[in-house]
């Protein structure tokens, strides 16, 4: 799976969504995506990359592309 | 100094005088800004004869009294912007307050949060012991104050563990296994201190059973209010929680539903410390000036936060004292205060008021 694919794959398990309305989501557009389902989304990013985000990240995480852009400083290269 | 360029400081380094500064800024534009968009407060300022246009002094700003989110429903966006009403606990049994937040105001009470909680214990995230039942996030759509309370705690820990089952009652091998886990790592707990009180310290005691946590920190929030009924301080309950759970640094802190984000923690000298997000006022109830350094008065709250509710300047139903200002011997600059606790409703009334005429 590409890393993409993985991340993509992160919000669809999170938020029971599929591809589509994952990508260009933003928080709090579904109701699934609160600060309950904000903290589960982590998880799955987390456990997809093998990784720890920091709290400012997790504050600062608040879309789909916004989240790609903070993975960057955790060596996870989208293409 | 915006919001934005205080989230670039360390949130205990304002000192008197720039803070004075800063706060006047943003606390002055926010009143503009509600002034502009929420009716109700516009027609409180109005018959205060409150001149908006001006830059006032902190202490001159108006506050609203906190029940006044209890009576009515009071925002400052449209409402299809508010993505979250926040409900305060209602402890009191009396009507719930409502606090309307946009994305905005959530995010930043997010982000102050984490510089204040962080800069007690570091940017990384340690294991997560919830004193608390995992039922309180499951109906999302009250979010209650205690729920938005741990959820926005998680995002401190990792391997988040709920303590406590649906029916309060402590699950001692979930937490023993949290225990052993990390015993070789510091670990955070959060929970409120009525809560921990009750449902873990007194329940371990009555069962005889204690932890031994190597090197954790708790964070506790809630009042003290059913405590004291027990004749417990906070010395005797740091010591109660040490005794059944290890060795544990206990932080307590204090924050209200509605200014959520800019909260007050204990230090180590026992001291409540302004961040650089808020800040306190005492008033002598009986005229509502402000109040000298060790004179007790009710609490008036101010926080930089609050943009989609009229909160940010909020008179509270609590009595303390300030115990000094930029000098307190942990290092930590702004004004330090002690809380005394709740002041009686018949008292209450008188003030609220006094607030009409003023």
């Amino acid at each position: 799976m590409t890393n993409e694919e993985k991340y993509t794959n992160a919000f669809c398990q999170a938020f029971d969504i599929d591809a589509d309305t994952a990508k260009g989501l933003k928080f709090q557009a579904i109701d699934a995506w609160d600060s309950v389902g904000h903290m589960g989304l982590v998880a799955q990013i987390e456990e997809s990359f093998d990784i720890m985000l920091e709290p400012d990240d997790i504050v600062d995480l608040n879309s789909f592309e916004k989240g790609k852009e903070l993975l960057a400083k955790y060596n996870v290269e989208f293409a | 100094m915006t919001l934005d360029e205080l989230f670039q400081i360390a949130p205990y380094s304002l000192t008197k005088t720039e803070k004075d500064a800063t706060l006047k800024d943003i606390l002055n534009d926010l009143t503009r800004r509600h002034y502009a968009a929420c009716p109700e407060y516009a027609r409180i300022l109005d018959a205060m004869k409150f001149d908006v246009a001006q830059n006032h002094e902190c202490g001159e700003l108006p506050f609203l009294p906190v029940r006044l989110f209890k009576q009515f429903e009071l925002l400052s966006v449209p409402r299809d912007e508010i993505t979250k009403t926040l409900t305060s606990s209602g402890t009191s049994g009396q009507a719930v307050s409502k606090i309307f937040l946009n994305a905005d105001n959530v995010r930043s009470q997010t982000k102050t949060l984490n510089e204040i909680i962080s800069s007690f214990i570091g940017k990384q995230r340690l294991p997560l012991l919830l004193l608390d039942t995992e039922m309180i996030k499951k109906d999302r759509s009250m979010y209650s104050a205690r729920g938005a309370g741990i959820i926005g705690f998680s995002i401190f820990g990792r391997n988040s563990t709920y303590a406590l089952d649906a029916e309060m009652n402590i699950d001692v091998d979930k937490v023993a296994a949290f225990f052993e886990e990390h015993q070789n790592e510091p670990i955070l707990m959060f929970g409120y201190t009525y809560m921990i009180w009750q449902f873990v310290v007194r329940a371990l005691e009555e069962r005889n059973i204690s932890f031994n946590a190597q090197n954790a920190v708790l964070f506790h929030i809630g009042g003290w209010k059913k405590l004291k009924d027990q004749a417990v301080d906070a010395l005797e309950f740091n010591r109660r929680v040490q005794e059944r759970l290890g060795n544990v640094k206990v932080y307590n802190y204090y924050g209200m539903a509605e200014q959520l984000g800019s909260v007050f923690v204990e230090c180590e000298h026992g001291h409540m410390h302004c961040s650089n997000y808020s800040d306190v006022i005492i008033r002598r109830s009986k005229d509502f000036s402000e109040a000298e350094i060790g004179e007790k008065g009710l609490m008036e709250l101010l926080s930089v936060l609050p943009v989609s509710y009229p909160g940010h300047v909020l008179l509270t139903e609590d009595e303390g004292e300030i115990l000094g200002i930029d000098d307190c011997p942990c290092g930590r600059k702004g004004k330090y205060f002690k809380i005394h606790g709740r002041i009686k409703s018949a008292e209450l009334r008188g003030c609220s008021d006094t607030y009409e005429r003023r």
